[in-house]
């Protein structure tokens, strides 16, 4: 067992894992996190994507121990006192999911890509999302949506750069 | 999936993760990024007895401008060297080659070190480091040695770092001023390149004066393409230089046959990409 500190959604843990525990299951098993969800277990589909120290990763392919000392932000941080996440308000708004389960995933990955481009294309939008996969291949609202939060937070907030709602 | 159990260390310097590879632990891999090993040790290909994990050691990050060289710590991912001026000015097909690699979220983890290291012949980043003829140093229990990326890569996921050695920096001769371009070539978005080609040129008073050429996935290593090199320095800019050079892509080459594609569905390719990517790295 090796003792790990990481500060998650805001809230400090100190947890003993053993070394090979992935980072999604650390989230989802030990924390009780189960927003963040395992989706093929291969590193393809993204649907486990959380924030480690505000930038994107697959959940499924950091070990917990990598983790410690970091601040990582899952689906779960995102909503403060019950008040969705801009990028929440936007996938509920443009309906971006058919069955939900790449949607933690999206929303994150989502987060993500404004942050590095506040103001991206469409086209620009389909490839920061290339590491997600959508099975009920809903993307074309996933799309709008997050076109739809990068204009509204262009409209609310120039110049700003939206992040996790925890950080 | 969940991997096989192992130790775990993380040591905080070079010297001590060398130590650390010279225990008695039965099988040790060393983990950098961890985008590679964590889903080999998910599927249970490998099941090493301790990981020496040196994401905690500083001295392997940075990007450092010594000059003529630019300096690229093992450890640095493949989204700082995406985001990085020194290397989009002086190593740009560097910098196009990793913005190819996977996706956003496994940009943000791999690094350079490991890629080169783990030495898969699909992976992205050896033919560009092979093509700016960059020196590879490598550090062990009786120092450092530099290792020219030629003598590198010794066969399929082989290298010439030894079980009680890393990678510790690489160090890329200046490109500043050069073209270049990397053409990858793939049925879906987010897929290993069935082959890709990656070419750095410069042209001087309206002649390309120099040329380097990385093959992808066209042999168990990355190769350069010598022939299209050599049929390209001394003739104009030109789509016929372009096309003439493209026609000799193949020489030399021992591509692999897989359910991507066969070895003559590959040669092919890489006429048809060379073309592409001369014209390319012509104009930027």
């Amino acid at each position: 067992m090796t003792r790990i500190k990481i500060l998650v959604d805001g809230v400090d843990y100190s947890d003993d894992v053993e070394p090979r525990t992935l980072l999604v299951h650390y989230l989802r098993e030990q924390l009780g996190k189960t927003g963040t969800v395992v989706g093929c277990d291969t590193s393809n589909c993204g649907a486990c994507t959380v924030l480690l120290d505000n930038s994107s990763v697959k959940s499924c392919t950091v070990l917990a121990v990598q983790a410690n000392g970091h601040e990582v932000t899952t689906i779960e941080g995102l909503a403060i006192d019950g008040e969705l996440h801009p990028m929440q308000q936007a996938f509920h708004e443009n309906h971006a999911l058919q069955c939900g389960f790449c949607t933690p995933g999206m929303v994150m990955q989502s987060i993500d890509l404004l942050h590095d481009n506040p103001s991206p294309t469409e086209q620009e939008v389909r490839e920061g999302l290339e590491g997600n996969l959508c099975r009920c291949t809903g993307y074309q609202n996933i799309v709008k949506a997050v076109l739809a939060a990068a204009a509204a937070h262009r409209e609310s907030a120039p110049g700003a750069v939206p992040s996790g709602g925890s950080t | 999936m969940i991997p096989a159990a192992f130790d775990y260390t993380a040591p905080e310097s070079v010297a001590d993760a060398i130590t650390a590879l010279g225990s008695d632990s039965e099988e040790i891999k060393v983990l950098a990024g961890g985008q590679s090993l964590i889903p080999v040790l998910r599927l249970r290909l490998a099941a090493p007895t301790l990981l020496v994990d040196i994401g905690r050691i500083r001295e392997l990050g940075g990007i450092t401008d010594e000059g003529n060289t630019l300096v690229i710590g093992a450890m640095t991912t493949h989204a700082e060297m995406a985001d990085s001026e020194l290397v989009k000015e002086h190593a740009s097909l560097l910098a196009k080659a990793v913005e190819t690699v996977a996706d956003p979220q496994v940009r943000h983890r791999g690094t350079l070190g490991g890629a080169l290291v783990h030495a898969d012949p699909a992976g992205d980043l050896l033919a560009p480091i092979l093509a700016l003829d960059a020196e590879l140093v490598v550090a062990g229990a009786d120092g450092e040695r530099t290792v020219a990326a030629a003598d590198f890569f010794e066969d399929m996921f082989t290298t010439t770092v030894g079980e009680n050695e890393i990678l510790t920096r690489i160090r890329i001769p200046k490109h500043t001023g050069w073209g270049s371009h990397y053409e990858k070539f793939t049925r879906v978005a987010q897929q290993w390149s069935i082959i890709a080609v990656g070419v750095t040129l410069k042209v001087d008073g309206g002649v390309i004066s120099q040329a380097k050429v990385g093959l992808t996935n066209m042999s168990s290593t990355p190769i350069r393409a010598s022939a299209v090199e050599q049929a390209l320095v001394g003739q104009a800019p030109t789509a016929d230089t372009a096309s003439r050079a493209a026609a000799v892509a193949a020489e030399g080459t021992n591509p692999p046959t897989d359910t991507n594609g066969d070895a003559n569905y590959r040669r092919h390719l890489a006429k048809v990409l060379t073309g592409r990517a001369v014209q390319a790295a012509v104009s930027g």
